[in-house]
């Protein structure tokens, strides 16, 4: 119950995420690999940002950072009022459950779990199951006859659509994307985005989306391009 | 591209994978190991068996004998003889030398036909000292150390003697065991004159026994030997089940590397004759671990299973084991015939699965649902049949039947059992961390139910047979204090020593209980009769299973005889039959006794009667009735007057304490197997989780993202085997009563002739409990602490990775 009200009160604060000289580095065979180099970023509530850049730019792994799945090397990540990147494993744990949704590349559907199970979980870990939004999420994403199968028995467009309906059923306050659309055709593309950034402002999310395409980059209210690690 | 090249891409799988390797070669060994073991142990035993069927009379000739069991005059081979048939007398008993009790077989080497003939008295001053006062024992080795300065007769020891019996010459038989004029039986040769009167002409009295084929003592220990096979075989599939996963999942990670292989043009026959010889490779080297092993393991079980046979069937088998190389041969075939098998299926899917199909490592081992049908309902006709076998058959055969319909049927029931459980449990709960804890455990049975239902044969097995041993035990212990009721027991040297005990004793104990017996066969069967006082020690002690109200009293006035269970079973006596004991006597059956241990049929009468038969009966033994505080006094007193050697004077306790370690020498081994095998269920099950470990990311890491600790998923990671653990333990406590029931009831009573009532012992359990829990945590540990030590990055790639 307290964890509840706690996340009520989280979402209702306006969700501002600040970048401050953010830095992430790889150690590779060929010695260290610069990825970012001091990314400064700020994000209103509400706003939709996409991120562009080059193949190997730096999109998933930004988008790792502000998920709270990864640290930085140095530099500050502010998410409502507070430096996640200084919060421990059970903090970002914690973090990640209640703020934050995440829409992989490649989906990442629980393979255990049928549909209508993936579809709750989120939601449930998040203390936030709500079964009235979340039959509304299957009705428009049109995944109702799917709800009995498992991940391994649907197309990439359906593991798509059941991936943004588990993540938008838990009411995150800050949705992250990358390349949501990159599985699927320009049509199908263009139908589950629209049906994501009409939902996310439906609850008011931010939504920071990583995309190769600049005719989807288009539709999201600002675009940021990352190049040589900077944001230009 | 050179044939070395392809072998190297290809072998350089197991060098990056060390632990799939040692997966492999471990189990591999481990079967090999178990199963050559057991062969090993059972070659032994039946090479013994073998000895003494050539000493004891079963060389596969045929006798006259008497048809009542009893003895033969002499007179019957004089006729014989002298109308021209070829046959040789043979007088057998039982004769004490010093303590030692010695089979003795009275031949005439003259006669006897040259199959019969163990020992070779060809030479002609051998025959010579056999045949002439004061006369010569052929023995074994180990029976000549045992006799050496108990008898003034020579020894001449031979190989071919089996311990425990001695080869003498017929006249020397027939004094020793006094029965002058006496045989046991006739052995008729094979080659004959023809025309000679027929014997119903001759020796019309005598009836002509055809030689059996399979000896007494094989039939008899049969049923220990398919035991053994039986925990040979579980634990041979069991490290089978190993070598099959292991295999299975090695060939689909490298489902790629052949894929690109093909592609450089590698032909497909070219691969599978690489793969085969890699396989080959393995097993030759597997099998040479396992067979070494093997015969480690062997040679520590075999003076156990030694004792066993001793004590229950009374088979002699040396305590030691030989080497032979056949057995290196057969370790070796098994091992690779064990990895064709495993890998057949592998194989084949190689050759027919299109080229570019994709590999799927996570769904290896997963079965379908029509796969999963079938198997719940073999299990059912398995049970069913079970019931059946107990229900209408009868047998050793169809007892051992039952064992294995119910045991194969219970744990092919087992994984639906568990995933049944999962459902019901994943449905009733709500929280998400639960829903999916269940869901994916049961999504990770098919990978780890042959493990599984591997554990729970080995728990049941467990038990089942601890229950059994430990019920048998109580029994025993309980039946120990009835049977041996006299404080002290006594042993003369000579008939003389023995009067003069008797009359000294008159005026010093409250009562004096003579142990006289004799040898007969009743009924075909080679048993023995003892002859005691009335007394109310008997009245007070003796453990009576049925009787009449007045039993001994008609046994005292020699009016009816007592029977053992495992004769009564084995004839389907009933109280009130008429028993021929000898040429003249017959007796009525009044009553029933348990007499554990002893695999031959006894008979008890009262001493008049046996005395008035068998005037030369032996009395040189006796139980003494004393106050226990006297018991060494008397003891003292006996040793100062007659001298007697401190082993023929033993007191209850110390035979008491002498039984129970027989007792428990003789369950050793089961002990031991059933460790064994349990260990070998634990390392299949840890093998298992430890290849699933492998493929946890993709499950773990979405689950991660959304918020789970890696701690917390830690901990389900050790809660689900856990519980997998726990849940088949507690399956597995039903299934090992059921399986401890049947051995009672059903197999113990064929084999050994005797019931015994089942006692249960939760102190057990919870200690086999204890002993599965730690293997659980130790079994979770490696993949734990891999997923302990999992850095975020590693989780991370499943997101950026193909799938
Ligand atoms: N765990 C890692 N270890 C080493 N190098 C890494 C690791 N993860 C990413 N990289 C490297 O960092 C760089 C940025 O990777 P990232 O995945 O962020 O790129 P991206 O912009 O998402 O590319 P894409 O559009 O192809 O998805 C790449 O050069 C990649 O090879
Ligand atoms: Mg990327």
């Amino acid at each position: 119950m307290e964890r509840y009200i706690c996340a009520i009160v989280l979402i209702l604060a306006a969700m501002v995420i600040a970048l401050r000289n953010l830095s992430k580095s790889y150690e590779t065979a060929e010695g260290r690999l610069e990825v970012l180099r001091g990314i400064d970023l700020d994000l209103g509530a509400g706003d939709s940002v996409a991120l562009t850049g080059e193949s190997g730019s730096g999109k998933s792994t930004l988008l790792h950072l502000v998920a709270g799945l990864d640290r930085p090397d140095s530099g500050e990540i502010v998410v409502g009022g507070r430096d996640i990147s200084k919060l421990d494993d059970r903090g970002r744990a914690a973090y990640r459950r209640t703020e934050v949704g995440l829409v992989f590349q490649q989906f990442n559907l629980v393979p255990s779990l049928d549909v209508a199970a993936n579809l709750a979980f989120h939601a449930k870990l998040a203390g936030r199951h709500d079964p009235a939004w979340e039959n509304e999420l299957v009705e428009r994403l049109g995944i109702g006859p799917l709800l009995t199968r498992y991940p391994e028995q649907l197309s990439s467009g359906q593991q798509q659509r059941v991936a943004i309906g588990r993540t938008l059923a838990a009411r995150p306050g800050l949705v992250l994307a990358d390349e949501p659309t990159g599985n699927l055709d320009e049509t199908n593309g263009d139908a589950v985005l629209e049906l994501m950034l009409s939902l996310s402002k439906g609850t008011g999310s931010t939504l920071l989306m990583a995309t190769h395409s600049q005719r989807l980059a288009d539709r999201l209210d600002r675009q940021l391009h990352l190049r040589s690690g900077k944001i230009t | 591209m050179t044939t070395w090249t392809l072998a190297t891409a290809l072998l350089s799988h197991w060098r990056r994978r060390p632990l799939q390797f040692g997966a492999l070669l471990s189990g591999l060994a481990l079967a090999t190991a178990l199963w050559s073991g057991v062969q090993a142990i059972n070659a032994e035993a039946r090479a013994s068996y073998a000895r003494a069927a050539i000493a004891l009379d079963q060389n596969g000739l045929a006798n006259l004998v008497s048809p009542n069991g009893g003895s033969l005059p002499q007179s019957a081979f004089v006729r014989l003889r002298r109308s021209g048939w070829n046959v040789s007398p043979v007088l057998e008993g039982d004769y004490r030398f010093g303590t030692t009790r010695l089979r003795v077989i009275g031949i005439e080497p003259l006669t006897m036909p040259a199959e019969a003939q163990t020992v070779d008295l060809g030479n002609a001053g051998d025959l010579l000292s056999f045949i002439s006062p004061p006369g010569t024992l052929v023995v074994s080795p180990g029976t000549a150390e045992k006799i050496r300065g108990q008898t003034d007769l020579a020894l001449r020891v031979s190989d071919r003697m089996l311990d425990g019996a001695a080869f003498v010459d017929i006249g020397l038989a027939q004094s020793l065991l006094r029965r002058d004029g006496e045989l046991s039986r006739i052995v008729i040769a094979e080659n004959q004159r023809p025309g000679l009167e027929p014997f119903g002409a001759l020796v019309p009295a005598l009836t002509v026994r055809e030689p059996n084929a399979q000896t007494d003592i094989e039939q008899l220990t049969e049923s220990f030997h398919l035991n053994l096979t039986a925990f040979g075989l579980l634990a041979f599939a069991v490290g089978l089940f190993i070598v099959y996963s292991t295999i299975g999942l090695a060939f689909e990670q490298r489902r790629p590397t052949f894929r690109t292989l093909r592609c450089l043009g590698v032909s497909l026959r070219v691969l599978a004759v690489l793969l085969l010889a890699e396989l080959v490779l393995f097993a030759l080297a597997a099998g040479a671990v396992g067979v070494a092993i093997g015969y480690l393991v062997a040679s520590l079980l075999l003076p156990g299973v030694a004792a066993t046979l001793e004590g229950l069937y009374g088979a002699s088998v040396p305590g030691t084991l030989s080497l032979r190389p056949e057995w290196w041969l057969s370790g070796f075939a098994i091992a690779m015939a064990g990895t064709l098998v495993s890998s057949a299926q592998s194989l084949l899917r190689l050759m027919r699965v299109p080229l570019l199909a994709v590999a799927q490592p996570q769904v290896w081992g997963r079965s379908s649902q029509a796969g999963r049908r079938i198997q719940v309902l073999a299990a059912a006709a398995l049970l069913a049949l079970s019931g059946a076998l107990l229900l209408w058959a009868d047998g050793l055969q169809a007892g051992f039947g039952i064992l294995g319909c119910l045991l194969l049927g219970a744990s092919l029931l087992l994984p639906a059992v568990l995933s049944g459980f999962l459902t019901v449990m994943q449905r009733t709960s709500s929280g998400a961390l639960v829903t999916w804890f269940c869901a994916d455990t049961r999504q990770q049975l098919p990978g780890l139910s042959l493990a599984l239902m591997a554990l729970l044969l080995a728990l049941a097995a467990n038990v089942g047979v601890g229950t059994m041993v430990s019920s048998f035990r109580l029994t025993f212990v309980g039946w120990l204090d009835q049977r041996l009721a006299a404080e002290l027991y006594v042993a003369a040297r000579t008939e003389p020593e023995a009067d003069r005990l008797r009359a000294w004793l008159a005026t010093k104990v409250e009562s004096v209980l003579p142990i006289s017996s004799v040898d007969a066969e009743i009924r075909g069967q080679s048993m023995q009769i003892f002859g005691v006082v009335d007394d109310p020690t008997y009245r007070k002690h003796w453990p009576l299973i049925a009787g009449l109200p007045d039993v001994w009293d008609r046994v005292a006035s020699g009016e009816g005889v007592l029977v053992n269970e495992q004769f009564w079973r084995r004839e389907r006596l009933r109280i009130g039959d008429q028993l021929d004991l000898a040429n003249d006597w017959k007796s009525t059956v009044v009553g029933v006794y348990s007499d554990y241990g002893n695999p031959k049929g006894q008979v008890i009468a009262g001493i008049n009667a046996l005395t008035s038969r068998y005037p030369q009966v032996s009395r040189l033994r006796y139980g003494l009735r004393v106050q226990p505080d006297q018991v060494a006094d008397l003891r003292a007193s006996l040793s100062g007057e007659f001298g007697l050697p401190p082993d023929n004077i033993v007191d209850q306790a110390a035979l008491k304490e002498q039984s129970r370690r027989i007792f428990d020498r003789t369950f050793l081994v089961t002990g031991a197997l059933n460790i064994f095998t349990l260990g070998v269920a634990a390392l299949a099950m840890f093998l298992s989780l430890l290849t699933l470990s492998e493929m946890r990311l993709p499950q773990l890491a979405p689950v991660w993202a959304m918020g789970v600790t890696r701690r917390d998923l830690a901990l389900l990671e050790l809660l689900r085997p856990l519980v997998l653990w726990l849940t088949t333990f507690i399956a597995a406590l039903p299934l090992g009563l059921a399986l401890a029931w049947v051995l009672l009831a059903v197999v113990n009573v064929e084999a050994f002739g005797w019931r015994l009532p089942m006692h249960i012992f939760p102190y057990e359990w919870v200690r086999l409990g204890l002993v599965v829990l730690a293997a659980a945590v130790v079994s979770v540990f490696i993949p734990l602490r891999r997923l302990a030590g999992l850095a975020p990055s590693e989780l991370l790639k499943v997101f950026a990775s193909e799938r």
